[in-house]
């Protein structure tokens, strides 16, 4: 069980106010608060150790460059993974995302096959849709089951010995879903390549790694992409991990300075992973307060993280489902497998007009289509207003957004 | 941006009651388009007169109470008028019919009728409508 209350003593924007009402912050699938820990950190680092990384040789670069690679290390342990040069460094999610489309597809061949679902943020979508248009490549969509999740038996039929990678997110960030990896990673591996390997699977963690224990090596997956931001941790830092034989083999993304090996006039080679796709100067201090992040997150433990947000996420939806004029997207609770993402729409009142009103008594959600414009479109919504929980919300948050509701329907119905 | 004011309550009432809501029967100008970043979307349509201003205009679509109270506003106030002076028209042009002051991540649900007006007219003159965009703040 967490202790939310002493919990919110942590974030000190909570204590704020808005239009003269308490801050009630239900957006954190779009960028969660950070605690005071994580600021104290990056001051910290600022106030006492900053230069630039694998340069100088002088007292404060060898600082720097081990609080840069202690993040890395500290991430590795966090996921699981087997070394720390599987962990690179990017600027977020996004950024994970197009470093693996570009540097993969720049391997595949003309006709070989990508496939991503209809659920998919847009960064996992417009990559891959971009990059199959540049090298000839073929972009399958694998349909959601009613329920909101990877329609399994769909996959199993789009997949060919051309399929060379499947990208999918883990849970949906508009319907709070979560994809079951484990078997997908079997599915998927399963499936045999022309070239006599097999497929690989690369998934968008961005909505998971946050709130629930994520082990790579038990879930198997190829590569996983995540943001510090929606967890604790500062903007402008991300994560790419790949399991290490992969990342070996894969082109760089971006070319510069720190990811060389040796230089000439006509050829470069390149560094030792992860360096080599991490090039010019990284968010030093976006590392040191992601570190922090993870270590406030560790001691609160992402099993008791995840217990929370079910219990939230079985609540919100079960207040919802007493509106008569609310409809849910994806409505089902089952235990484990749904996340505290729930979008809605309150009668044919338009998302931006209920958020305008919420706003009002100092409620933060979201509304819109949650970069998310393929799976909008086959709910027939162009946009649905959605919450979101996180370590630090509370059932009377969710109460308070509720009774708000009412105040809508005041000034709209 | 408070919605208990008297302006609020006129927004509202064109939202729910819009104002040359349709398509107009002879159709010289016509432009429909979403706003990328919310989703909203508007088709306006419109007849010219023989010094080429409006005679009528009217629009259809989808949005929040901000973008077609706009719009529905708009489509009383530009009859008579040339391509000049609409080309012309800035977002306090828009807030002044509004009455009110909105967020600034508001001003494109406020601007979207305006601006697929405005593309519109480019768009009859052979212009590429892309100068004018629709997402601005």
């Amino acid at each position: 069980m967490l202790n939310v209350q002493n919990i919110r003593k942590d974030f000190p924007i909570l204590q704020r106010k808005v239009h003269g009402k308490p801050l009630i912050y239900l957006d954190s699938a779009a960028s969660s608060q950070k605690p005071q820990q994580v600021i104290d950190a990056i001051v910290h680092y600022y106030s006492t150790s900053h230069a630039n990384i694998h340069r100088g040789i002088h007292q404060l670069g060898e600082e720097a460059t081990t609080a840069y690679e202690e993040a890395h290390k500290h991430t590795a342990q966090f996921i699981n993974a087997t070394s720390w040069r599987e962990i690179i460094f990017t600027k977020n999610t996004t950024e994970s995302l197009n470093l693996l489309a570009y540097s993969l597809s720049k391997t595949f061949k003309k006709g070989d096959e990508i496939i991503v679902s209809r659920k998919e943020h847009h960064s996992n979508f417009v990559p891959w849709q971009q990059c199959a248009k540049e090298h000839g490549l073929v972009l399958k969509i694998v349909e959601i089951t009613p329920d909101g999740v990877i329609d399994l038996a769909h996959l199993r039929t789009l997949l060919t010995k051309k399929t060379r990678i499947v990208s999918i997110t883990h849970m949906s960030n508009v319907l709070g879903t979560v994809n079951d990896v484990k078997e997908i990673a079997a599915i998927v591996h399963a499936n045999k390549t022309e070239d006599g390997g097999h497929t690989l699977l690369s998934v968008d963690g961005a909505q998971s790694v946050p709130h629930m224990a994520v082990d790579v090596q038990n879930l198997d997956c190829d590569f996983l992409s995540f943001s510090s931001h929606k967890m604790l941790g500062p903007t402008g830092i991300g994560v790419l991990y790949g399991k290490r034989a992969l990342l070996e083999k894969m082109p760089p993304f971006l070319f510069g300075g720190g990811m060389v090996g040796s230089v000439t006039e006509k050829e470069t080679s390149f560094g030792d992973l992860p360096w080599k796709f991490e090039a010019g100067t990284p968010n030093i201090s976006g590392a040191v307060g992601f570190s922090a992040a993870l270590t406030y997150l560790e001691n609160l433990g992402m099993d008791n993280v995840w217990n929370h947000e079910q219990e939230l996420a079985a609540y919100a939806l079960a207040q919802l489902k007493k509106q008569k004029d609310v409809t849910i997207y994806a409505p089902a609770f089952v235990k484990g497998k749904r996340g505290a993402v729930v979008s809605f729409t309150l009668g044919t009142i338009h998302a931006h007009d209920v958020i305008s009103i919420l706003d009002q008594e100092g409620i933060a959600v979201r509304a819109g289509h949650h970069c998310a414009q393929p799976l909008l479109d086959s709910m027939g919504v162009p946009a649905t207003v959605r919450l979101s929980a996180y370590v630090y919300t509370t059932k009377e948050e969710i109460d308070a957004l509720i009774t708000a509701l009412d105040k809508v329907r005041k000034v709209f119905g | 941006m408070s919605f208990d004011t008297y302006s609020m309550e006129i927004i509202l009432d064109h939202y729910k009651n819009p104002h040359n809501k349709g398509k107009v029967a002879h159709v010289d100008l016509l432009n429909r388009e979403k706003n990328p970043s919310c989703g909203d979307e508007i088709e306006v349509s419109a007849t010219l007169d023989t010094e080429q201003k409006i005679r009528e205009i009217k629009f259809d679509g989808h949005g929040c109470a901000i973008s077609l109270a706009s719009i529905s506003m708009l489509t009383d106030e530009l009859k008579g008028k040339s391509f000049q002076e609409i080309m012309k028209m800035e977002k306090q042009d828009v807030l002044a019919l509004l009455g009110i002051d909105v967020a600034p991540l508001r001003i494109k649900c406020v601007m979207l009728g305006l601006r697929v007006l405005q593309r519109s007219i480019l768009k009859h003159e052979g212009k590429d409508a892309q100068g004018i965009s629709l997402s601005e703040i």
